[in-house]
């Protein structure tokens, strides 16, 4: 086999690295804001490091072998790290492309027979693709896990449990019922019930968008768990068209009881509570 | 179907632990050492629960189905996650019609019917294989925060 | 061979699950229980399940047929004390428990027990105390 890729980019890794960090400078345009070129030099030698010390004639065709492992994670970190300094996905992108351009270019230089310089540098352009793929996905994600940071942060705020009376719970849902949220939501509630001792508990959806099939299916699992554990629950804050998307969808709450107010809710848990509220009594009634 | 292929090779499993479980008086040293490894991972209590409840369930039909058989305990990672990997298996008759057995309310034994099904959506990821003749694995995970 | 206690008070049968079931110790309970209600001629049995950490389809399903055999016998169940990890677990895997009342802890239990008995004999004893439940400010 004529072309060694290996020995190629060994004998020139450093002028691979100028050429590389002068298209990166050229695409970028004048991003000094936000990295510094020493830091930029820095990142791009030890992905080109790596990369020169993974590459063989063999994996060369292989994008999937675990030979590029360290490469990867050094994408993943770059991707990560500039997601973080504010660049764009198409900055981030184009960086890495720029990689393949430079040993393109290369390429062109130490091969001379065309047939070996097409059939090498598409070889090698599936291999960078696959690598600016890693990359967008790792950018991806990095952005997801922020996401689902805060998802998780909202879902635990967002379940508050009230001591609303001696004995009555109540807690005011807001926002999309999913299921991973039920699951926070009946955890405190049934924890709560436990602490407090409470035999009824209010389950109010008036900060609930929406209730289609899956979030009644949630609401009556949440009611199930409750009456499981002793204790009554009670679902209020039905708007109007709450109440007629529940019917056209043909959802059957009638197990449970169901209030339009958070305050007739209440009336109601006192009259199971056998309490009674009254306006003090004026003395000469008597 | 690559993606879901490398989504699933991500899974790395960081502790095998295989437990054989031929008697019913096997059946609560394993949901003790299912227990130890969620508490290890710091697992919710509630999905310790839902974990330890499916693994009930699951070796229940390995002893009662398969004649008992062997449970892997692994504890696996996939990126941040780390969650519990449990793999039933029995050298039983096997299970005729898989998408049968998995449908709400069915059940050739004396149990509720849900066992399958119900099961299934205590876990995060649930794989069932069977072979009339030669034997049935199930596959569960439960992610610690899942 | 183990064995869960059955205690008697007055015309209650109670239970108190302090080990994790297996399915004989279930099915043995589930015998064992039926057998006093019909020779002791009780009207309720409290089961009480706060250290039982978990349950499943099986010993749901002992639970459920605890109540329905005792509903024969004439007494009614109830379960007491179910930990919330329990009760969501019960939920998700679709066991609602049929046939048994639930209660917070052993004393809500217990006046359920009585509410549920005196409906059937009113000629019991005193209604329960209802002084302190009512609000009058």
């Amino acid at each position: 086999m004529g072309v060694e890729i290996t020995k190629i980019l060994k004998k020139s890794q450093a002028a691979l690295l100028e050429r590389w960090m002068k298209n990166q400078l050229a695409d970028m345009g004048l991003r000094e804001d936000l990295m510094s070129n020493e830091d930029l030099r820095a990142e791009s030698e030890e992905l080109i490091n790596a990369l020169v010390k993974s590459l063989n004639e063999k994996n060369l065709s292989e994008p999937g072998s675990s030979d590029f492992d360290h490469v990867i994670e050094i994408l993943g970190g770059i991707s990560i790290s500039r997601a973080r300094q504010g660049f764009s996905p198409r900055e981030t992108g184009l960086s890495i492309i720029s990689l393949k351009e430079a040993l393109i270019e290369l390429l062109q230089e130490s091969v001379t027979d065309p047939k070996e310089l097409v059939d090498i540098s598409l070889k090698l352009h599936r291999l960078m693709d696959s690598f600016v793929i890693t990359t967008f996905e790792t950018f991806i994600k990095g952005r997801e896990e922020v996401i689902l940071r805060q998802t998780d942060e909202i879902s635990e705020i967002s379940t508050p449990v009230i001591r609303v009376w001696e004995g009555i719970l109540a807690l005011p849902i807001i926002g999309t019922l999913d299921s991973a949220r039920t699951q926070v939501v009946m955890e405190s509630l049934l924890t709560e019930i436990v602490e407090s001792g409470s035999s009824v508990a209010i389950l109010d959806i008036s900060g609930v968008p929406t209730v289609d099939s899956l979030v009644a299916q949630h609401l009556l699992k949440t009611v199930s768990a409750t009456r499981l554990m002793g204790a009554e629950c009670i679902i209020s804050g039905i708007r109007p068209e709450i109440a007629q998307t529940i019917v056209h969808l043909g959802i059957d709450l009638s197990e449970i009881v169901t209030k339009a107010t958070l305050a007739s809710a209440l009336l109601y848990a006192f009259k199971t509570l056998r309490l009674e509220v009254r306006k003090p009594a004026v003395k000469t009634s008597f | 179907m690559k993606r879901i292929l490398k989504m699933i090779a991500t899974i790395i499993s960081l502790n095998k632990d295989p437990m054989p479980v031929a008697r019913e008086q096997d059946v609560v040293p394993f949901r003790n050492r299912v227990k130890e490894y969620a508490v290890k991972i710091k697992m919710g209590l509630v999905n310790q629960t839902k974990l330890i409840t499916a693994a009930s369930e699951l070796v229940r039909n390995m002893l009662r189905y398969g004649g008992g058989g062997e449970v892997l305990i692994e504890v696996v990672s996939r990126g941040r996650d780390s969650g519990i990997r449990l793999t039933f298996k029995d050298d039983g008759p096997g299970i005729p019609d898989i998408s049968l057995a998995l449908k709400d309310g069915y059940s050739t034994g004396k149990s509720l019917g849900l066992g399958l099904p119900g099961t299934k959506r205590l876990v995060n990821e649930f794989d069932i294989k069977s072979e009339v003749g030669k034997g049935t694995k199930v596959t569960i995970i439960k992610w610690a925060n899942g | 061979m183990d064995r869960i206690p059955i205690l008697r008070m007055g015309p209650f049968l109670l239970v108190t699950i302090q080990v994790d079931l297996y399915d004989r110790l279930a099915l043995d309970l589930e015998a064992d229980l039926v057998k006093m209600v019909s020779k002791t001629g009780a009207q309720g049995i409290l089961i009480d399940i706060s250290a039982v950490s978990i349950v499943d389809s099986f010993m749901g399903r002992i639970i459920g047929n605890i109540g329905v055999m005792a509903k024969l016998l004439d007494a009614e169940t109830v379960v007491v004390g179910m930990q919330p990890a329990v009760a969501i677990t019960l939920v998700e895997l679709g066991l609602p428990l049929k046939g048994v009342f639930t209660a917070l802890n052993v004393e809500r239990g217990m006046d359920l027990l009585k509410s549920k008995i005196q409906l059937f004999e009113q000629d019991e004893t005193d209604p329960e105390n209802d002084s302190d439940d009512h609000i009058t400010e």
